[in-house]
């Protein structure tokens, strides 16, 4: 639960974190080139250059700890819907995507537990879509984003209650190491 | 040698009024084995002809179901011991399978006289008036040459003092809790008038671990829960698994390659093969009555339709639905002409009905909230659904949308499929919280409702046809 209060008040807060974000992405975006050779590169690379602190640039952790919660977007009941906050979120996305033009992401839609196991395969599809779309507005190539949909089978929140079902019905973008 | 054997001497007399047969019949016919042919459906004028929706009568009918004499107490290739202790288990599987699905209350075999092997064919009937028992049931067991095992399976009336049906089965020893199944089916479709559903098999999705870390696998059982095996080993989330009509093979959604997919897996081989090579998920597979025809749904820029493919593999894949939304699923009418499938193109799930062919699309439900998973009868009159109004409930209509009925009232209840002879519905219930899912089964009255033992969680139960 309070991980769940944190992650709310992070996107309520959303539009500090976006000036700061964009402030410090626009640091890093001088940088970008310099730090692209390193590829995926086997973890052991990683290891044997251990950053001074956080994780390595261009990395999925690193897109984790950038993005402060908005890797994820959430819709309304049965909605794919991309709403304000998302499209906040979205862009934020996009914009480490554009940084790191060599990095891939699969968009991971979801939903609640309360409707059909079927149903929700399709409708966790259709939010995964609707994530994409909106990247693909905003310049990042389609190519470079895949969509799969885990229906009601992962849930994030394990409460079987309204808070809980919010949480659950989202749409996580994962980039590829 | 998986073939159950008909014994002939015994199915031809399933249509007959056959007293006079049991009076003069020596003690146990030899019988003469023939490959299965279909068993007579229950003559017309016999049976007690009462409506499933209303069972109230039933409860009242005294079936006494006693141990399965032997002629000589053998060692068996069974797990249930020798022929004596066989006979105990047999009489027990037909016991609870009367009992279990809410038609009747049996009695025995604990508490009733063990009659002896002669007694088979001609029943001490004072002894059960004195007990107020309606309708007996009796049976041998014989170990035959090469470990087969030979079944005998005799229904009478009490008050009549006269043999209603009998039947008998030859089976290897693996297959021993079939013919259990195949007597209860002869007791049932008799005093029922309906046709039979014990010897059948489901195929589901087993579930352990916690909510956000669950395993999921295919897996198969027989109807009353025996013979459970794992088909999969849950390194890859398996879903939504359907038996073929023939029980050969099983289509399942498989997240094998990353992607939701459905694979057809031939359980002879146990091999298995992508349906068709779609670069998309495939999801929600259903097979055709007859077998021929396989129907998935594939999403596509998140959108999702209805599509036809051959089972036999190769083809072109035939778009059936093309609207914006969700349309999903598919399930055929008995005779392969119809399909009726949920869309949300109308806003949210609703369900709708078109010709095989994908022409004639209309919706038939129009209740309040949202309706799902439809699935047909196989006897045609009915389509059950999963009703979300709030919770999830399973729901019964005629396929004109009318006479809705829920059968349920549960947290939630979703997936109904049903019995081989449209008389019950199995269908999983998920617990609010900790989410663990659960097999459960219902008749048609809603009334006599059960949960179904599974060795571990279960969800997606797919029940086959009766078989052969």
């Amino acid at each position: 639960m309070p991980a769940l209060m944190y992650r709310r008040h992070v996107k309520t807060g959303s539009t500090m974190l976006l000036i700061a974000g964009a402030l410090a992405m626009s640091a890093c975006a001088s940088k970008a080139p310099k730090e692209l050779p390193p590829e995926p590169g086997p973890a052991t690379t990683t290891q044997t250059t251990p950053p001074p602190s956080g994780p390595q640039p261009g990395s999925q952790a690193d897109f984790v700890a950038r993005m402060m919660g908005s890797d994820t977007i959430y819709f309304q009941l049965n909605e794919d819907t991309v709403d304000a906050t998302d499209q906040a979120a979205l862009s934020k996305q996009a914009q480490w995507l554009q940084q790191y033009p060599s990095k891939r992401a699969t968009i991971e839609g979801h939903a609640d537990e309360r409707g059909t196991r079927e149903y929700n395969l399709a409708l966790g599809e259709r939010r995964a879509n609707a994530a994409k779309n909106y990247l693909i507005s905003l310049g990042i190539d389609p190519s470079r984003l895949n969509t799969v949909s885990y229906g009601k089978e992962r849930p994030i929140a394990l409460g079987s209650d309204e808070a809980s079902w919010a949480q659950n019905r989202r749409a996580v973008t994962v980039t590829i190491d | 040698m998986k073939k159950i054997i008909h014994i002939a001497a015994f199915g031809l007399l399933l249509s007959g009024s056959v007293a006079a047969f049991a009076q003069s019949a020596p003690p146990v016919p030899a019988p003469q084995s023939v490959p299965t042919g279909q068993q007579a459906p229950a003559d017309e004028d016999g049976g007690l002809q009462v409506t499933v929706s209303d069972d109230s009568d039933w409860q009242d009918l005294g079936i006494a179901i006693t141990t399965f004499a032997t002629d000589a107490d053998v060692p068996t290739g069974t797990n249930a011991g020798s022929t004596a202790a066989l006979g105990r288990a047999l009489s027990q599987v037909v016991a609870a399978d009367l009992k279990n699905n809410g038609l009747f209350k049996p009695s025995g075999p604990d508490g009733l006289p063990q009659p002896a092997y002669a007694q088979i064919q001609s029943p001490d009937f004072p002894t059960w008036s004195a007990r107020a028992a309606n309708m007996l049931v009796q049976g041998y067991v014989r170990a035959g040459a090469g470990g087969q095992i030979t079944v005998g399976c005799y229904l009478y009336d009490v008050a009549l003092k006269q043999q209603l049906v009998k039947g008998g089965w030859q089976v290897p020893p693996s297959d021993w809790r079939r013919a259990a199944h195949k007597c209860a089916d002869m007791v049932y479709s008799r005093l029922s008038g309906e046709s039979p559903f014990f010897d059948s098999k489901i195929a589901y999705i087993a579930e352990t671990g916690p909510k956000d870390h669950r395993m999921k696998r295919l897996a198969i059982m027989d109807s009353d829960g025996a013979n459970h095996r794992y088909l999969t080993s849950g390194q890859s989330t398996a879903l939504t698994p359907r038996y073929s009509p023939d029980y050969s093979k099983i289509l399942y959604l498989s997240y094998l390659n990353g992607q939701p997919s459905i694979y057809v897996y031939d359980l002879a081989s146990n091999t298995q093969k992508l349906i068709a090579r779609t670069g998309n998920p495939t999801m929600a597979p259903r097979w055709s009555p007859d077998g021929k025809w396989v129907l998935y749904s594939m999403a596509s820029g998140g959108n999702t339709d209805i599509y036809r493919i051959s089972s036999a593999g190769g083809g072109t894949p035939q778009r059936l639905t093309n609207t914006p939304g969700i349309s999903i699923g598919g399930s055929y009418s008995p005779d392969g002409s119809q399909i009726v499938f949920e869309s949300d193109r109308s806003g949210n799930q609703q369900i709708y009905v078109m010709n095989a062919d994908g022409s004639n699309q209309h919706r038939i439900s129009f209740f309040g909230g949202r309706s799902a998973t439809p699935e047909w009868s196989p006897r045609g009159d009915q389509i059950a659904f999963t009703h979300v109004a709030g919770n999830l409930r399973i729901a019964v209509m005629n396929p004109s949308g009318g006479g809705l009925r829920h059968l349920t009232d549960s947290w939630q209840d979703e997936a109904p499929t049903w019995s081989p002879n449209g008389r019950i519905i199995q269908f999983f219930r998920t617990a609010k919280g900790a989410g663990t899912a659960s097999i459960w089964q219902v008749d048609l009255t809603g009334r006599n409702e059960r949960r179904l033992p599974t060795p571990v969680g279960a969800s997606d139960p797919a029940w086959g046809p009766v078989r052969p």
